[in-house]
């Protein structure tokens, strides 16, 4: 018999039987998070948790605060309250185990870089300052590169690439960080369907492998076919849960308001069945 | 030509070079981030730090004058920042209102104060004086080994050679945080790295490479050695080590040929002068550019890909 004394933290009792493993903190816990630009706010007392290997999916309209959420959670910017906890954690100690895919748009792809010099930058807490550079590190990034099946452009000027393509580079800068937590904005917007096809497989493989996937996401066409909870926000939080729950014409209306007819909704649960 | 070579040449000739490249260095990270105005308004505001400086020490030394200029670029820069902010103005905005305004406030002060007995004018400023600092104790080639007469050489040099080494070494220890803080500051960020340093970090090198490039070769070389060399490298290859060092080699080349160019060109055109060699320089680097922008390997831009 397993002493409880021995490890008091990791055993937990229920009616005489010991479970040795105890339930792991939510991979993203977010607390009454307020933030605003100026006087606006654009994210209001949201509250939202998310389990360790899931796929979740944070839907709404635009401006709805969905990528100001992520950044919220990722420190990039200050919220006015609210707290954010990852793997039970504050983010200062739990940096190493998240990786962020920006939006594409967000950089310059004129940057005198190629391929494989974008994705060594996922190595750079391994690399430090001054560390060489070393056949292994350039073999794993390769590695991340064929795991997004760009292993052929490795030394591309990236401004040269397809925007399917920028998009692979960067979720294979992210796979190279190895994290446990992939925070994704719009990784699909305006990428070719081959690349959306190659990025869902390997989002979906993560998730195998028991990683946490949370991504900004537009789609409403896709959702239920690529993720299995998504966390509906207009500002607030609208609904969050299992897809099946949570997809319905009615939440979709609060979230989107008129601008989503309820004939429109049907239809693509119907488009969303069929498929 | 070895004695007056080493005499007249060979000092203003390894000066110039020196301002350019270590004005070029930073200012490679500084186009990526498209803030290469600030070279220029750090330039200009150089001035008004100076005069300040001559104003409440009243002389002409090398130590005040510096601390003057480094005090008006960190102003300058807190300014800029505080415009965009309060103001809301778009950043390249915001440089050109900062440093016009206190160029100008430099002159005035310049024109109202009593420096007519001293060496400190508007031209001065814009042009520096390359062609002034020669090596006077150098009797040739040998005089390179003879301590006493390398205690001759103008102070400029080890000045700019100390600016140099200092900001090469800065970029070469933060490298790879500056690289991806250029190109991707959120996800530099996320990675835990100091954006807001790095950043602050850059512009106080481009500050000390300004400040100390300035005395010697004017803010006419200063400017244009912040942006000529890399846009022009920029044009020569797709990765950013290779940029640097094409940066480099367009400063150095700049530089030298600038400077025999304004101190034969007019001679072998027939005319009696020669003309300032900071401006041929700055010229010089221009061309450069342009030559690149023709004939560059790496010209295309994105989205205009083959």
């Amino acid at each position: 018999m397993v002493n409880p004394l021995s490890s008091p933290r990791a055993v937990s009792r229920t009616d005489g039987v010991v479970a040795t493993t105890p339930t792991p903190p939510p991979a993203l816990e977010v607390g009454g998070l307020t933030v605003a630009y100026g006087e606006k706010p654009v994210v209001f007392s949201v509250d939202m948790a998310v389990a360790q290997g899931t796929m979740t999916a944070i839907v709404g309209p635009n401006g709805a605060g969905k990528s100001t959420l992520l950044k919220a959670v990722l420190g990039l910017v200050k919220p006015l309250s609210g707290e954010v906890r990852l793997f039970g954690l504050p983010l200062s100690r739990a940096r190493d185990r998240v990786a962020y895919v920006p939006q594409r748009a967000s950089v310059d792809w004129d940057f005198p870089a190629c391929v494989i010099d974008v994705v060594l930058m996922g190595l750079h807490r391994e690399l430090g300052l001054l560390r060489r550079l070393r056949p292994e590190h350039l073999a794993r990034a390769r590695a991340c590169l064929a795991r997004v099946g760009m292993e052929d452009f490795a030394s591309r000027q990236i401004g040269q690439l397809s925007g399917g393509q920028q998009q692979r580079v960067f979720l294979a800068r992210a796979l190279a960080q190895s994290a446990d937590l992939y925070l994704l904005d719009e990784p699909f917007a305006g990428v070719d369907a081959a690349t959306e096809k190659a990025i869902i497989a390997v989002l979906k493989d993560l998730r195998a492998e028991g990683r946490t996937i949370v991504a900004v996401h537009h789609d409403l066409s896709t959702i239920r076919a690529y993720f299995e909870h998504m966390f509906l926000i207009n500002m607030r939080a609208i609904a969050a849960g299992p897809v099946a729950e949570v997809f319905t014409s009615s939440n979709l209306q609060r979230a989107y308001g008129g601008r989503l007819g309820e004939a429109q909704v049907a239809g693509m649960q119907a488009a969303d069945a069929a498929s | 030509m070895g004695a007056e070579f080493v005499a007249l040449s060979l000092s203003p000739l390894l000066i110039g070079v020196l301002a350019a490249v270590t004005c070029a260095l930073p200012g490679n990270f500084l186009l990526l981030r498209r803030q290469a105005l600030i070279g220029d308004a750090i330039s200009h505001v150089v001035l008004p730090g100076i005069v300040v400086a001559f104003l409440l020490t009243g002389r002409v030394a090398a130590l005040p004058m510096m601390l003057g200029a480094a005090g008006a670029a960190l102003v300058s820069v807190i300014l800029i920042e505080a415009v965009r902010r309060t103001a809301r103005i778009e950043a390249g905005a915001a440089m050109g209102v900062i440093f016009t305004t206190l160029f100008a406030a430099g002159v005035l002060l310049l024109e109202q104060s009593d420096t007519s007995g001293v060496h400190l004018d508007v031209e001065h400023a814009l042009y520096g004086n390359l062609e002034s600092l020669i090596w006077l104790d150098a009797t040739g080639w040998s005089s390179l080994l003879d301590p006493m007469a390398l205690a001759g050489l103008p102070p400029e040099l080890p000045r700019m050679a100390g600016a140099l080494v200092i900001v090469a070494l800065a970029i070469a220890a933060m490298w790879r945080p500056l690289a991806i803080a250029t190109f991707d500051e959120g996800f530099a960020a996320t990675l835990g790295l100091p954006v807001r340093a790095i950043g602050l970090a850059l512009v106080m090198l481009a500050a000390l490479a300004a400040v100390a490039a300035f005395d010697a070769v004017g803010s006419i070389i200063v400017i244009a050695m912040f942006i000529c060399p890399p846009a022009a490298a920029r044009m020569m290859t797709d990765r950013l080590l290779p940029q640097v060092m094409w940066s480099v080699g367009f400063a150095i080349l700049s530089a030298v040929l600038g400077y025999v160019l304004a101190g034969y060109g007019p001679l072998w055109l027939g005319f009696a002068n020669s003309v300032s060699a900071a401006g041929m320089i700055a010229t010089v680097s221009g061309l450069i550019l342009g030559a690149t922008m023709l004939f560059g390997p790496c010209r295309r831009r994105a989205g205009i890909a083959a």
